[in-house]
């Protein structure tokens, strides 16, 4: 195994951005394996690769990483950005289920049938107007800083510049409510990682198309 | 607020099940608040408890925590329950990863029509004996100690029995074919604190039935059908 921590994923978005984000805001370089054949799928899973038959993997410091949460509570931890005790860690915690609630509808809007897709846009525009953006637009107001949690740049942060721009994709206006958003948005997108992470030629996935959704559901088919 | 932690949520099992399971294993006494009708959740709501409008909430240590993982996470390092270093972390959580995966089949089983329920229930124990059993047989089998991780009781433990039991539930003899989860199951259920809340009388809660169906929908307004996975 490398230095480098490798992903291995389809080439698209899904439950890997995450961590993709989390790694290239931590400074860490990686390496992907696209999974593009359902073959590769099941010689990955036959060769052990896999803990419960399903990716996200991710070969970091000699384990073989699954289950999405894990592996971005790993990297938060060891690169310093879950907060300084553990309460500090039970807000990031609260912050980044919550953001990845409204993320998990994003996740699967692709995946809905045609006559679905209006109500499901609605329903992510509705729930991050409503329910999300709210809370962290309070969040900086009160404590008037530049970070979501002890003053410091956190896990958090990166999960809410992830989906602000996720959501913006959909709903273009979304943060027109939302000044201390639309201020948190630009700071966190200046910051030098992220910055170089939103330019042309990073690791970014673009948003899933119709491409990405065959290979989906042609490398799990049953 | 009082120095137990307190919990609110339905009378019933649901999303605070695992949290019950894991403050009993710490031995840590609470207090629960139940939900029962709308007006309840609506003041809950109105007086900004809730942050993200959802139950489970609960008020420990000056916060009031939502989010299920946010909370278990939180008590399991607050009583030494989650490793001793970022690695053995790492391990708890990928397998409490997949035991939330399976208990999350069996989380919307009693809000599914009865024809459904018949294919959950069948969907919960292939996934339970061909994904997730033979993980942490071969675990146990493999570094032949009494607990998942590190040689030593952890979240990890707590959450396979109560996901091991719930199983059991739906298929009485489905670890028939897993000798070491057995001898885990009799093992981890004969310790002190999780014998006690296995016994009648703790705050464990009952498998959920039409009753509890009916307060969930009440309360939540949730009148909409429930598909299965």
């Amino acid at each position: 195994m490398s230095g480098k921590p490798r992903l291995t994923y389809l080439n698209g978005r899904g439950r890997m951005e995450s961590i993709r984000w989390l790694l290239a805001a931590a400074g860490v370089e990686f390496e992907e394996v696209y999974l593009e054949t359902k073959e590769q799928y099941d010689k990955l899973i036959k060769d052990g690769f896999l803990l419960f038959q399903q990716v996200p993997l991710v070969e970091i410091d000699g384990m073989k990483m699954v289950q999405t949460r894990a592996i971005m509570s790993y990297i938060a931890g060891k690169y310093n950005l879950h907060g300084k005790d553990l309460k500090e860690r039970a807000l990031i915690d609260m912050y980044v289920e919550g953001i990845s609630d409204l993320m998990q509808m994003i996740l699967m809007f692709p995946f809905s049938p045609p006559d679905a897709k209006e109500k499901n846009l609605e329903s992510i525009k509705e729930r991050a107007t409503n329910r999300y953006f709210p809370v962290f637009e309070k969040v900086l107001k009160q404590h008037g800083q530049d970070f979501l949690v002890g003053n410091k740049f956190s896990w958090a942060d990166v999960q809410l510049i992830e989906a602000i721009l996720a959501v913006e994709e959909k709903v273009p206006d979304v943060l027109s409510g939302f000044p201390q958003l639309q201020v948190f948005k630009t700071k966190m997108s200046n910051m030098p990682t992220i910055k170089k992470f939103l330019q042309p030629g990073s690791p970014r996935k673009p948003p899933p198309d119709a491409h990405y959704v065959e290979t989906v559901l042609e490398v799990f088919k049953k | 607020m009082s120095a137990k932690p307190k919990l609110y949520y339905f009378d019933g099992r649901g999303k605070m099940e695992s949290i019950r399971w894991l403050l009993a294993a710490a031995g840590v006494e609470f207090e629960e608040e139940f939900l029962e009708t709308q007006d309840q959740y609506e003041k809950l709501l109105q007086g900004g408890s809730l942050l993200f409008q959802q139950v489970p909430m609960v008020e420990m240590d000056g916060m009031r925590m939502v989010q299920t993982r946010a909370i278990l996470s939180y008590i399991a390092a607050k009583y030494n329950l989650y490793g001793k270093d970022l690695k053995e972390r790492a391990l708890i959580d990928m397998y409490v990863g997949g035991t939330d995966d399976l208990m999350g089949f069996i989380l919307l089983f009693p809000f599914l029509s009865a024809e459904d329920k018949e294919k959950q229930r069948a969907l919960i124990v292939q996934k339970a004996t061909s994904r997730y059993f033979p993980v942490y047989e071969k675990v146990l089998k493999d570094h032949g100690q009494d607990f998942l991780v590190g040689n030593k009781f952890s979240w990890a433990d707590v959450h396979l029995l109560e996901a091991i039991l719930m199983v059991e539930e739906k298929k009485s003899d489905v670890l028939s074919g897993f000798p070491q989860l057995q001898a885990f199951k009799a093992r981890i259920s004969s310790i002190p604190a999780i014998k006690k809340f296995l016994e009648p009388g703790s705050q464990r809660k009952p498998v959920p039935d039409d009753k509890y169906v009916e307060t969930v929908r009440r309360v939540l307004c949730m009148y909409y059908d429930v598909k299965a996975n």
